[in-house]
């Protein structure tokens, strides 16, 4: 690395209070420099945005809409005007469920896969079952990766969305983006990726991937909770219809009929969250000052360092490929006997904060017949010693379970 | 994160919870059952069915078993609730509340725990309202 591990560290004061935090799939820690240009909104000026004709606002227009510029390049979209902000990943899917389904005829297809969050299956499974559309999902091999010989059986012709995870919550498996972009392409299909738990270790390029969407939540990736968005090809958002009303996103309304804004804006209705918009670009930032080859590399360090020492472990069941490249971030796994909930809440006791249960992937847990799993996951402050310290909180755990 | 808790760690694992975990009683199922009642927390990864059977006259358990699979808390809460409600009147089941299940588990509960450690009460409770209204 060439900033150090402690250096990253010393960025997230929150850490000095002695936990192991191996949650970070579920939400990251925040670095100081977010906290400070969000607490900076509201301390130096607190205004809301656009139309205001006065400094505060300007500056908060300026900074809110420079965010927007910020993750446009981030995730490399050819024009600015292709970001849009929403809460998170969750609302950013099912914005882009009810836009992309809003023209759909009874009988056309929508594909996702196994593997999916429940944000990025029951959007699509709803609209399915309101408009009479089939619903089909890939499945997943027996080592948890995504079965692309499956996905080119349910992708057809009258596929109209193929919508699916970059990376599983759940297992840290990594998905063949550009392959099933490129399925979905050659059927006529739009490609919606779910880039949570992506866009946390990778430097996202959609216009490589090839993808229509692409959704992520700014809580993890280093931002603020409640701040997130989606990438959408130009095009598509030129040509749908915005699904949320109110004020910032409309151009005229008469008594008649309303027009809309420009883009992104027509896209985002409401007051927005100014401050949290503002922490995520800095967030961004400074995923981009670590240096996203960085970011990556550790992340996959980790992941591999993380299974090699719970190959060691007795008893110890790891889900998901055994091949670190076949995965990132993620390590889930399973000790005989013992329930998810006990083994966290053990883990608790031993100030190893660690998430159990499904993971909001009910249709994967019970492909993989299993209740749930206990789910360590990485991030770009994550250590070997942390890692050391779940595997020996891992033994004391089974010691108590085999009294 | 609180970090006070290494005390209370044995204590909670102790023997009666490990014991009714690994051994649950009255599990399986039940085939003359009055109800039967799924509990309501799968998302938790506790899914639990429990049967119970009523006396002739509909005034008292005459028999509990239940079946599925939870964490340690929720597996020892459904089996130590089984072996309690076996003989209550129905009226004494209706009355119960979370102390008597507290009670029962004999160690501290956390907040985030308090879904699996209730979840037998519930469901026992719920499954008797419906049956009740189904009669009615
Ligand atoms: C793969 C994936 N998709 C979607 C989500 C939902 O994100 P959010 O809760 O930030 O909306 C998550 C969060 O856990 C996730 O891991």
């Amino acid at each position: 690395m060439a900033i150090s591990l402690e250096q990253i560290r010393a960025d997230f004061p929150i850490l000095q209070n002695g936990a192991v935090y191996l949650d970070s799939g579920a939400t990251s820690l925040t670095p100081t420099p977010v906290v400070e240009a969000v607490t900076k909104y509201y301390t130096d000026y607190n205004a809301n945005i656009h139309r205001g004709l006065y400094d505060w606002s300007v500056e908060a227009t300026e900074g809110y809409e420079g965010a927007h510029k910020t993750l446009a390049a981030f995730v490399n979209a050819e024009h600015v005007e292709e970001m849009i902000f929403t809460a998170g990943t969750t609302s950013a899917l099912n914005v882009i469920a009810s836009m992309t389904t809003a023209n759909m005829q009874p009988g056309e297809e929508i594909v996702t896969t196994l593997l999916e969050h429940h944000s990025n299956f029951v959007p699509w499974q709803k609209a399915a079952e309101a408009k009479g559309l089939v619903f089909k999902t890939i499945n997943v091999q027996e080592d948890g990766c995504l079965d692309l010989e499956d996905a080119k059986q349910k992708i057809t012709s009258k596929t109209r969305v193929v919508a699916f995870t970059a990376v599983s919550n759940a297992l840290g498996v990594l998905t063949p983006i550009k392959e099933l972009c490129a399925l979905a392409h050659e059927n006529g299909a739009i490609a919606v990726v779910d880039g949570a738990q992506h866009i946390p270790h990778f430097k996202v390029d959609v216009q490589d991937m090839g993808c229509d969407f692409y959704a992520f939540s700014g809580h993890k990736m280093y931002g603020p909770t409640g701040t997130g968005g989606f990438y959408a090809r130009r095009e598509h958002l030129l040509n749908m219809e915005p699904v949320v009303f109110g004020g910032d996103m409309i151009s005229e309304v008469t008594i008649q009929a309303s027009t809309w804004n420009e883009l992104p804006w027509k896209f985002e209705a409401g007051t927005p969250h100014i401050a949290g918009g503002i922490g995520l670009g800095v967030a961004a930032d400074y995923m981009t000052s670590v240096g996203l080859e960085t970011i990556e590399q550790h992340e996959q360090d980790m992941t591999a360092y993380a299974l090699e020492v719970f190959g060691t472990l007795d008893g110890v069941e790891v889900y998901g490929p055994t091949d670190p490249l076949k995965r990132i971030g993620v390590v889930s796994f399973g000790i005989g006997g013992m329930h998810p909930h006990d083994v966290a809440e053990l883990l608790n006791r031993k100030h190893i904060a660690v998430r159990a249960g499904h993971h909001c992937a009910m249709p994967l847990m019970d492909h993989l017949a299993i209740p749930g799993t206990t789910r360590a996951s990485f991030g770009i402050y994550t250590s070997k010693d942390d890692i050391d310290a779940l595997a020996e909180a891992v033994e004391y755990t089974k010691s108590i379970f085999t009294v | 994160m609180t970090h006070s808790h290494d005390a209370m760690t044995e204590e909670l694992y102790r023997e009666t919870i490990l014991d009714h975990n690994a051994n649950p009683r009255n599990n399986g199922p039940l085939d003359d059952a009055s109800f039967s009642e799924a509990s309501l927390n799968p998302s938790c990864g506790d899914r639990f069915t429990l049967h119970v059977k009523l006396s002739e006259d509909g005034s008292s358990v005459e028999a509990v078993r239940f079946e599925g699979i939870g964490c340690a808390i929720s597996t020892a809460s459904m089996s130590l609730f089984s072996e309690k409600l076996t003989g209550m009147s129905v009226e004494e089941v209706r009355q119960l509340d979370k102390q008597f299940v507290y009670d029962l588990l004999g160690v501290p509960i956390s907040a985030a725990r308090e879904k699996c450690a209730l979840v037998s009460l519930k469901t026992a409770q719920t499954g008797l309202r419906l049956f009740e209204g189904r009669d009615a």
